[in-house]
């Protein structure tokens, strides 16, 4: 993965030599209107506006050069750089009539999971390797009697995690607040004077400005990023956590969510749904590592280089909320924070384990990461998750 | 006649650029040709550096329309982008006008006379023939209410001031939003706009822009500087090096009397490629020899 991740390869790939389009049957605007179907089904979002903006543009380049019409389709359709890859698929597909293999829908790949701990217990390997030769062998490291001795999210029974979900559902998120540039009217007689408002008030006394008005700066909440791990050794508290993390998309504003596994999966648009389990579902799909290792150095590597260091996490409350089993190089990752934490406002730190009687950071990851965070809470249950509202609005 | 230029194909718009010095690619031109003829927005994304808002700068040169900046920050509002009473002189006309004895009027206080315009109006409102190049650079970093605002501005290019009505464009300017995504612009916003993602420029282009933008530089240095910055962007970097920073390592190459990339000459002038003291050690771990064989490579 390079650092420029956010372009995908294709718009660097020269495209290949242009072969002839296929003779346009039926009227251009039906072929448009088809093309378009078929990207939606591919997921992408196109409105019908883009549709008619389309036909218009392939009136004025026509359509007898096949990257005329490439780039009239793409700069009319596609309006994030993650769907260029999808769009060169389905145009391929419609205008050329080629297939490339293997792309219709995307299967997640089988995982298994291994240890490679200390851990004696065999039966916690679901999977061998003679079983399923092709399958991704993803190795994981848990102690598991630590994770069935605190259960806690992970402890309840089916009727109780549907009554803490709806507890879940109510928490709101709200970043610290900060000064902003906008300014709002002042009520007391200091601060910036309101020329506007003092010029209004003027005319009503023949123009003497006897009483003056003055601005004062408003206040914003900062904006808060949640990097939630998903992998194996976070199972138990996943299916707690990402419903905090939806509860707090729908509910704050600025509220930006991402999946930390192998990879690092942006999750705000699925989560952005209010309808609680349409959101989960959206979130399950675009989430191809659930319950995989976890590498939390280079998934905040991708989140530094893609999104952080931009602008996303700059001047922000970041909080990660993952129990710091890495599997990655711990120096990668004490170097990750650091970088996250020279832009972020605060970095928050959620660990499930933090609970747990006798609780060291001893884990590799954690010890790395744990000179960079500003706050250390837990976020085993939902008194914890409350406290962890309070802590971030601080 | 609106424009001076007349364009009928995507070719006019790169051969228009290139007479200005900017190196379209077929996809961005086909974009520019779009924008010109539909009359829509164009919203430029990309890494910073590879050129978004050049070819604002560049319309403006080839179109002879006026370059309007809308820089936008978080917490610009209507008074900055787009028009703001002079208050002062309000004010001292309010004496001047009571000094006199008479009667202060409040048409006479929201008239054009003591009206500011900012970038947005003078783009709607334009005086001249050519419709101005109306760039609003960075919209990014605007916050929402901002965005909304926009939207409303360029769904039909009009704005209304209470006072003096409503001011519509003859000719829609011709508009670029540029963006460095350190957040999503809103969906309704896109859908307004043509969109584009501008990449890094291959080799061959970035050693043509080269050419164009630092004709000091010898030929040969210029392909080894092209070549190996297409290395350094493969090097896994925090910020890999945009257009911008080519542009300006060759430069001070050339500034120092070097005409050929070896390793002292790297090692002196890493700093204007690279902004990040870890980049820096990664490129030095990588070895600066094996970037200047790199650039040797490709030349011969």
């Amino acid at each position: 993965m390079c650092a420029s991740t956010v372009c995908p390869r294709s718009c660097k790939r020269p495209r290949r030599a242009m072969p002839e389009l296929r003779p346009m049957p039926a009227s251009p605007e039906r072929m448009v209107v088809a093309f378009a179907r078929v990207l939606r089904r591919r997921g992408l979002d196109v409105p019908v506006g883009a549709t008619v903006t389309l036909a218009e543009a392939l009136a004025r380049v026509g359509v007898d050069r096949r990257d005329r019409v490439y780039w009239a389709c793409r700069a009319t359709l596609v309006r994030r750089p993650e769907d260029i890859d999808a769009f060169d698929e389905a145009f391929d597909a419609f205008w050329l009539g080629h297939v490339r293999a293997g792309s219709q829908v995307v299967v997640p790949v089988p995982v298994t999971l291994a240890h490679d701990a200390p851990d004696p217990d065999p039966g916690a390997d679901p999977g061998t390797d003679a079983e399923e030769p092709d399958a991704a062998r993803v190795t994981v490291r848990w102690s598991r009697a630590e994770v069935l001795r605190h259960r806690d999210f992970a402890a309840y029974t089916a009727e109780e995690f549907a009554e803490a979900r709806r507890l879940i559902a109510d928490l709101r998120l709200a970043g610290a607040l900060r000064r902003s540039r906008r300014v709002r009217k002042g009520r007391r007689r200091r601060g910036r004077p309101d020329l506007r408002r003092t010029v209004r008030r003027a005319l009503r006394t023949s123009g003497e400005p006897i009483s003056r008005a003055f601005v004062e700066p408003s206040q914003r909440p900062r904006r808060v990023v949640l990097l939630c791990d998903v992998s194996g050794s976070m199972e138990p508290y996943a299916r707690a956590l990402v419903r905090f993390l939806h509860a707090a998309v729908v509910g704050g504003a600025r509220v930006e969510a991402f999946a930390l596994g192998t990879r690092l999966t942006r999750l705000t648009r699925e989560l952005s749904s209010r309808d609680a389990d349409a959101a989960m579902a959206s979130a399950a799909r675009r989430v191809l590592d659930w319950s995989g290792g976890t590498r939390l150095g280079e998934g905040l590597r991708a989140f530094n280089d893609q999104w952080g260091q931009r602008g996303m996490a700059r001047g922000a409350v970041v909080v990660i909320l993952s129990d710091g089993w890495d599997r990655g190089d711990p120096e990668l990752l004490a170097v990750q924070m650091g970088r996250l934490q020279r832009v972020a406002h605060r970095v928050v730190w959620v660990n499930p384990l933090k609970a747990t009687p006798g609780y060291a950071p001893l884990a590799q990851g954690m010890a790395a990461a744990l000179p960079y965070v500003d706050e250390f809470v837990e976020g085993h249950s939902l008194a914890s998750l409350e406290t962890l509202a309070e802590v971030i609005s601080r | 006649m609106v424009h001076p230029v007349e364009i009928e194909s995507v070719d006019d718009v790169v051969a228009g650029l290139a007479a200005h010095e900017y190196l379209a690619d077929e996809g961005l031109a086909t974009a520019v040709f779009l924008a010109m003829t539909l009359r829509r927005p164009l919203l430029l994304e990309g890494e910073a550096g590879v050129g978004k808002t050049e070819v604002a700068k560049a319309l403006a040169r080839w179109t002879g329309g006026e370059l309007l900046r809308l820089q936008c920050y978080e917490g610009i509002d209507a008074s900055q982008a787009v028009y703001e009473w002079d208050y002062s002189r309000q004010l001292l006309h309010l004496r001047a006008v009571e000094a006199g004895g008479r009667e202060v009027v409040e048409d006479e206080l929201y008239s054009e006379r003591f009206l500011v315009r900012r970038p947005l109006l003078r783009a709607i409102d334009y005086r001249g023939d050519v419709p101005p190049v109306l760039l609003v650079d960075e919209v990014d970093r605007a916050d929402d209410e901002f965005e909304a605002f926009l939207l409303e501005i360029l769904s039909d290019f009009a704005i209304t001031i209470p006072e003096l009505g409503t001011f519509s464009a003859r000719v829609p300017p011709l508009t670029v939003l540029t963006s460095n995504r350190t957040r999503d612009v809103h969906d309704a916003l896109k859908r307004r706009c043509l969109y584009h993602w501008i990449a890094h420029p291959d080799f061959e282009r970035e050693l043509a822009i080269l050419r164009v933008r630092a004709p000091k530089v010898p030929e040969q240095l210029a392909e080894q500087v092209a070549s190996a910055v297409s290395v350094l962007r493969a090097l896994d970097l925090y910020k890999p090096p945009g257009v911008a920073e080519t542009i300006d390592w060759a430069e001070a190459l050339a500034a120092l009397n070097r005409d050929l990339l070896d390793e002292s000459a790297i090692d002196v002038t890493l700093g204007t490629i690279l902004k990040y003291r870890e980049d820096q050690e990664r490129v030095r771990e990588h070895g600066l020899p094996a970037i200047v064989q790199a650039a040797a490579a490709r030349h011969a």
